[in-house]
């Protein structure tokens, strides 16, 4: 009995092996996408560990930081907005004393893109989310060094596409055409053989929107800081958001 | 391999000659037909919870509490199941801006995933930033075509990898997407990216030939499809072989079913893409047998 019972072990270890050896194919395949609904229940204890994540979020993100009197969206005006505006002038007053320390030099002017304001600020209480809604993005800012001539392809640029990309330090006014009539920077007429620093973000100055005249820039200072903390930095600071469109980039009625 | 076959064949059968007072077991053993489920994400960004009931687009959809549930079920009715994810884990809520990806790794682990590959969003907080967080990651990550050797990372991704289940050998193996023009150089440092079509030849010739996989998967976060030159799922597929399954990413393509397209052979392959956020789990069933229980017309796809 115990010769027959080894002589089986044998007998299917071979057959095993040999079928093993045997390559498997597919012979049927079934495939499916599966909606996660509420109708699936969630588990007890992954929630548990979710909640005090999620509890400390919320409470960083309604933090209250300023007041906005009035509702800010990009839609407000045409080649200058109150929201864009206030944008622009943020990264110029908080890189300011940061480039200056430095570099002992000071940024000219700030130029950043109409699709980059990614949701209104509404009237009320300005929060660490409305940061978040405006900037959801990793964007950093950083100064490039441009010459007179990139200069001019800047307010090319502007006048061509006549959307209101948020600038700052910055003028152009253009005639009835769309010509430039008009660009000053820091008030002045651009001036031959001068460098400007510009202040933008690493998408646009990586070739983001085209803005080719940013990417061909031959130098670049990072200022690992990224835009949504400099905006949040711009609110606590700030008591009241209440930005205006102004002169800054208009076109002439006649 | 034919011939191989057939010499194993008749020596098994001489064997079974030989002792064929136990024929009983010949006439009547078969084995019996494998099944193995792939379950799989990809382009989940940081959705830890589900969509709000107010949401315009996918109101009480998706949340990873339920997606553990769904597939713990999935688990019990199959156990030799495997879990991946084709990349972009990382960015789009706040969890990932305040806890830098902790809680994906962390929830990922706690759901058994068994692999992942590397999305470009994968690098939003520079190599060291996704380095910092593997710990967290009781799950591989797997990509062939990014040289991490002069970085942090080297020999912390894997190739490939072969997971068996139920005797049946799975091999993975992974394609991220050009970084160049889309992930900072200062994220991505000296990470080299492979054209992914020279690598998925050399990893299928690995994974079939050498490891002898029965079946063999792509995570993939090249994307669905472009009309242009550039590199996609499709296209992967089309200048391939011996690729079983393309698990997508990137561009969060929500697919009302896997795509069934043909590769270098003429040989069915599944592209499958499940969106974005979580909203969506992909399933996909293999069932495997002995080559002669199988019709001459290849596997039959029911999707």
């Amino acid at each position: 009995m115990k010769k027959i019972a080894f002589f089986l072990t044998i007998y299917s270890f071979i057959f095993f092996q040999s079928c093993k050896e045997q390559p498997l194919k597919v012979s049927r395949i079934e495939g499916e996408e599966i909606k996660i609904t509420d109708s699936i229940a969630s588990n007890k204890e992954l929630n548990e560990f979710i909640a005090p994540y999620a509890n400390h979020i919320e409470k960083e993100m309604s933090a209250i930081l300023a007041y906005a009197p009035k509702a800010l969206a990009k839609s407000d005006s045409k080649y200058n907005t109150a929201i864009g505006n206030m944008e622009a002038d943020a990264v110029m007053e908080m890189l300011q004393p940061i480039f200056f320390s430095r570099t002992e030099d000071s940024i000219d002017g700030v130029l950043l893109n109409y699709g980059g304001i990614r949701s209104t600020i509404n009237q009320g209480n300005v929060t660490t989310k409305t940061a978040y809604n405006i900037m959801p993005f990793e964007n950093e800012a950083v100064v490039v060094r441009l010459s007179a001539e990139a200069m001019q392809e800047l307010f090319n640029y502007l006048a061509k596409n006549q959307t209101a990309h948020p600038i700052s330090g910055m003028q152009l006014i253009l005639n009835k055409n769309g010509s430039i009539e008009r660009n000053l920077v820091q008030g002045k007429p651009l001036e031959k053989d001068h460098f400007y620093y510009i202040a933008t973000n690493d998408y646009l100055q990586k070739g983001g929107d085209h803005m080719d005249f940013l990417a061909k820039a031959d130098t670049v200072m990072q200022m690992n800081y990224k835009l949504r903390n400099l905006f949040i930095d711009y609110f606590k600071k700030k008591d009241t958001i209440a930005p205006v469109t102004d002169e800054r980039f208009i076109k002439l009625e006649k | 391999m034919k011939r191989k076959t057939f010499i194993q064949n008749t020596a098994a059968a001489g064997i079974f000659t030989g002792i064929g007072g136990l024929g009983l077991l010949s006439s009547s053993f078969k084995a019996p037909a494998k099944h193995i489920t792939i379950l799989h994400t990809n382009d989940v960004h940081s959705h830890i919870e589900p969509f709000p009931a107010d949401d315009a687009k996918y109101p009480n959809l998706g949340g990873i509490s339920r997606r553990y549930s769904l597939i713990e079920n999935i688990r019990k009715e199959n156990p030799n199941t495997l879990l991946l994810d084709a990349g972009d884990i990382f960015q789009g809520t706040p969890f990932f801006n305040f806890y830098g990806g902790e809680i994906e790794f962390k929830l990922m682990s706690k759901l058994k995933y068994d692999a992942a590959t590397l999305g470009n969003h994968d690098f939003d907080n520079g190599i060291d930033g996704f380095n910092a967080q593997l710990p967290n990651a009781d799950f591989s990550f797997i990509s062939s075509n990014y040289d991490f050797s002069n970085t942090i990372l080297d020999g912390k991704v894997k190739d490939y990898q072969v997971f068996t289940k139920d005797g049946v050998k799975i091999g993975v193996f992974g394609l991220g997407i050009e970084l160049d023009g889309l992930v900072s150089k200062k994220n991505y440092k000296e990470t080299q990216y492979l054209n992914p079509v020279e690598i998925a030849q050399e990893m299928t010739k690995k994974l079939k030939q050498e490891e002898k996989c029965d079946l063999v998967i792509c995570l993939s976060h090249l994307g669905y499809h472009y009309d242009s030159d550039k590199i996609d799922d499709l296209k992967l597929a089309s200048q391939t072989k011996d690729i079983d399954l393309i698990i997508g990413g990137h561009t969060h393509t929500f697919l009302p079913k896997p795509t069934v397209t043909k590769n270098l052979e003429g040989k069915k392959v599944l592209v499958n893409q499940t969106g974005w956020a979580g909203v969506n789990l992909g399933r996909i069933d293999f069932y495997l047998d002995q080559e002669n229980n199988i019709s001459a017309e290849g596997a039959a796809i029911e999707v």
